[in-house]
This record gives structure tokens, sequence and C-alpha cells, in this order.
């Protein structure tokens, strides 16, 4: 353990207070030409709704770019210049939350592969005393995914789909579903980061 | 599906340390919530490429300098002891991290959340919304003017009450850096009972939540003043981390 490092504690069932943002789930505004939206819920071991949680996404934009200085390849602007990279939405009463974003485009590797399509995500809840980290892929880049180093880690093919979004039927297109199950038989994968 | 990206061979990032030990289990009996929402596997170790390099740096289109002032958001004055907190975001290599977005939240004097789940009856303050943000400056620092917030029960285990405290979330500069964390005040007696507190395994870790009493930030005839540093993730060592990380 490093010295001097400040711990972890829960968010406790008052976040919402503070955490919130209005435009907290649009990563892009609504009606972006391109925008997908994923929905989803956050699940208990019971597989209940976990209504005093907070999602969070961070990402590439579509050009596979950061706006950031440690990005070896220098930060870049998007070129749709409202993307922030970041959503945030907390959870509503049945455990869903929903991010309005662009498709984040695949990254280089440092071992020289490609990383598919991805967000990354944390969440946070009551009862949880600290974040736990996740990510979504799509589900129509079955050929990106199966080169993904992520994804390949993973060995058990049941475990690795908890990782890939569905596409949301009777929505409008750019639609994805991606539940979050903190435990149980179809525990979402969680990361150590 | 999606344009290439031409692959960009032998490049190096930087990389976080990974602390052991330090944050609390996710599964912690003591804290009843837990046991239903902590994942039962082991988490599965994410080397730090891009994603996980970068993060949002942002907020100050978002935030006032009025936004850390959690005294002046209503027509009066909020009841309660005035405070000022105060320190340095750093990280381990004693680094401040500079222009990140700090928000905080926290209970009234009573013990009361300014929120509609909260059913501790005790006052709400009209005067008092509770929460606060402010952008770390060059140097690291953020300043907040509050109240100083009450305890309060939940209903943990019998008779189980909350010490004072604020939380405090930070975005940091990349993801790893990201935290969320809870501020105690010195001489607290409800340490010993309070699991959230007590879930962080090494006692001298859980001691670094608590500030620091200082009567030199203390402004006479108008608040007590307390400071609080707090310490994210540092760099790596780049080449060796991803050597041990990769498979």
């Amino acid at each position: 353990m490093t010295a001097g490092l400040t711990p972890s504690q829960t968010v406790g069932p008052f976040l919402a207070i503070a955490l919130p943002w209005p435009d907290g789930p649009f990563v892009v505004p609504e009606g972006t030409p391109g925008a997908i939206e994923i929905t989803g819920r956050l699940l208990d071991g019971a597989g209940e709704p976990v209504p005093d949680g907070m999602i969070e996404t961070w990402q590439a934009d579509p050009d596979g770019r950061f706006d950031h200085p440690d990005d070896p390849r220098g930060a870049a602007e998007p070129a749709e210049a409202a993307f922030r990279g970041f959503g945030r939405c907390t959870t509503g009463p049945d455990g869903g939350y929903h991010i309005v974003t662009l498709r984040p485009g695949p990254l280089p590797s440092p071992d020289g592969g490609t990383e598919a399509p991805h967000l990354d995500v944390s969440v946070f809840a009551r009862g949880m005393l600290d974040r736990v980290v996740t990510r979504i892929y799509f589900p129509d880049e079955q050929e990106a995914n199966a080169a993904d180093p992520v994804l390949a880690a993973i060995v058990d093919p049941d475990r690795r789909a908890t990782l890939i979004a569905t596409v949301e039927t009777g929505r409008p297109p750019g639609g994805f579903r991606f539940d979050i199950r903190l435990q149980g038989a179809r525990e979402t994968v969680f990361f150590d980061v | 599906m999606t344009t290439q990206t031409p692959p960009v061979q032998g490049f190096t990032l930087p990389s976080y340390e990974r602390p052991r030990g330090l944050h609390p289990p996710l599964d912690f009996p003591g804290y009843r919530a837990t046991a239903l929402r902590a994942p039962g596997r082991p988490l599965v170790p994410l080397p730090h490429r891009l994603t996980e390099v970068t993060g949002p740096l942002l907020g100050a289109e978002r935030v006032t300098a009025a936004d850390a002032d959690l005294t002046t958001q209503h027509a009066g004055e909020p009841l309660g002891e005035r405070i000022i907190v105060t320190g340095r975001l750093l990280d381990s290599g004693g680094r401040p991290v500079a222009g990140t977005l700090i928000e905080i939240w926290q209970a009234n004097a009573a013990g009361r959340y300014a929120h509609g789940v909260d059913n501790h009856p005790a006052p709400l303050d009209p005067n008092f919304s509770g929460a606060g943000r402010c952008m770390t400056d060059s140097d690291g620092r953020y300043r907040f003017v509050t109240i100083k917030p009450g305890a309060y029960p939940w209903h943990n285990h019998p008779n189980a009450w909350r010490p004072a405290h604020i939380h405090f979330s930070m975005l940091g500069r990349a993801f790893p850096q990201r935290l969320v964390t809870q501020m105690y005040f010195p001489g607290d007696p409800l340490f010993s009972q309070d699991p959230i507190f007590n879930s962080i395994p090494d006692p001298k870790a859980r001691e670094r939540l608590i500030a620091r009493f200082d009567l030199g930030l203390t402004q006479p005839d108008w608040a007590l003043g307390f400071e609080w540093d707090i310490v994210l993730r540092g760099p790596a060592a780049t080449a060796i981390e991803w050597a041990e990380d990769h498979r």
C-alpha cells in the first residue's frame, strides 16, 4: 500500500443532493447526428433495482481520440465540439439509467493490438464502499470484439457476454441496453483498475 | 462498422499505482447494505490503456465562486457552527492535482439531509441545502465555507449513528484517480461504532479521513478552520507496471 493515499467511502443514500448534473447523461446534446442512447438497470444480488446509485461513463471520441494531454498521440479536440467524453446519471426508482453519446472509435493498444470500441463505467451506490468499474462493448462489433485484449482475457464466454450491450428493440435506431448486475449468477464482470 | 485507427506500435503510456489494502472491501458484513451489492467474483485486473490513463478534465464551466460557500445559498444564514474546510488535492508523489472538480454534500447542523429519503425526525433548515463544489487551484487547493454537519441515526444496527461527516467527490485527472470519500471531524465519539469508517482496513488510513482543527485557519469572531488534504493515486513505474499486467 502506498503511504498517504486517501481511502474510499460510500456515496451513501443522499448523493442526489450534489452529484446529478442537469446535462449529466448527455455526453452529446440530444439530437446530435449519430447519437446513440445506452439504457440499462443497476440490479443487486437479489435482482432488485438499486435506486440510489450513480453510473459514470468515460470514452474516446468517434475518431478514437481523447482531449487529454496524457494520450501519447496528443490531446485531440473532437470533431463534434459538444462531445464531452464523460457521462453521469443517477439511477431511478427502477434502477434505470441512460447515457446519450456518440460511438467511440477503436483504440491502439500499447502491445500493438487494437481495443474494440468501448466505454469505461464506474458504479457508485449506497452499500458500496468503493466504486466498481466495468466496460460497455457493442454487439455489432463482433470482429473488433474478438480481437480486443480485455475481452480476450475473460475466458468464460458467459462472463464475457456481460460486457456487451444488446440492441434495444422498440426504440429509435441507435438504442442499446446494458444492465449491470452487481452480484449473482449473471454478475457483470468488474475490473480492478 | 467503425473506421480503423492505424495501430501505433510500441508507444508507452503513463500508469497509475495500484494501492493494495487501502480501500474498504466491497463485502463488509458490518455494513449490512453491502450484502447484496458486493460482487461475488474477484475483480479482473485491467492494465491501464488509453481509456484508463485519460479522464474528464472538466468542471470549470459549471462552477461559480459562490458554489464553494454553502452558507450563502439562501435568503438567510443556516443554523450551526460556521466552518472553513480547506486543503490540497495531491497525488501520492506530492504533486498538486490542479484544475479538477470537487463536489461535496452533507447533512445540516441537526443531522438532517435535504433529501426526500431522509426521515430522521430532526429539523430541516430552510437556509441550508448542503451541496457545494469548486475547482482546485494551480496548487491543488480547495476551500469551502459551510456549517458543521450533525451526527445522525441510521438503521444499520441497534442504536447506530453516523459520525459527523462531509461527502467529497473528486474527478481527478485520469480515470484511476476518481475518488468518492468522506471527511470526518477530530475527536468524534462515534468513530468506534461506525462500520463505514471502520471498514477501512488500516487504522492509519482511517485517520487520514479526519480533518485537523487549525487555529491559524480559524477566522476570529467568524468561523472555525479545518484542514484536510486528499491524496489520489500517482503514477507507477510505467514499463514495469505494463510488463507485470500484460498477459
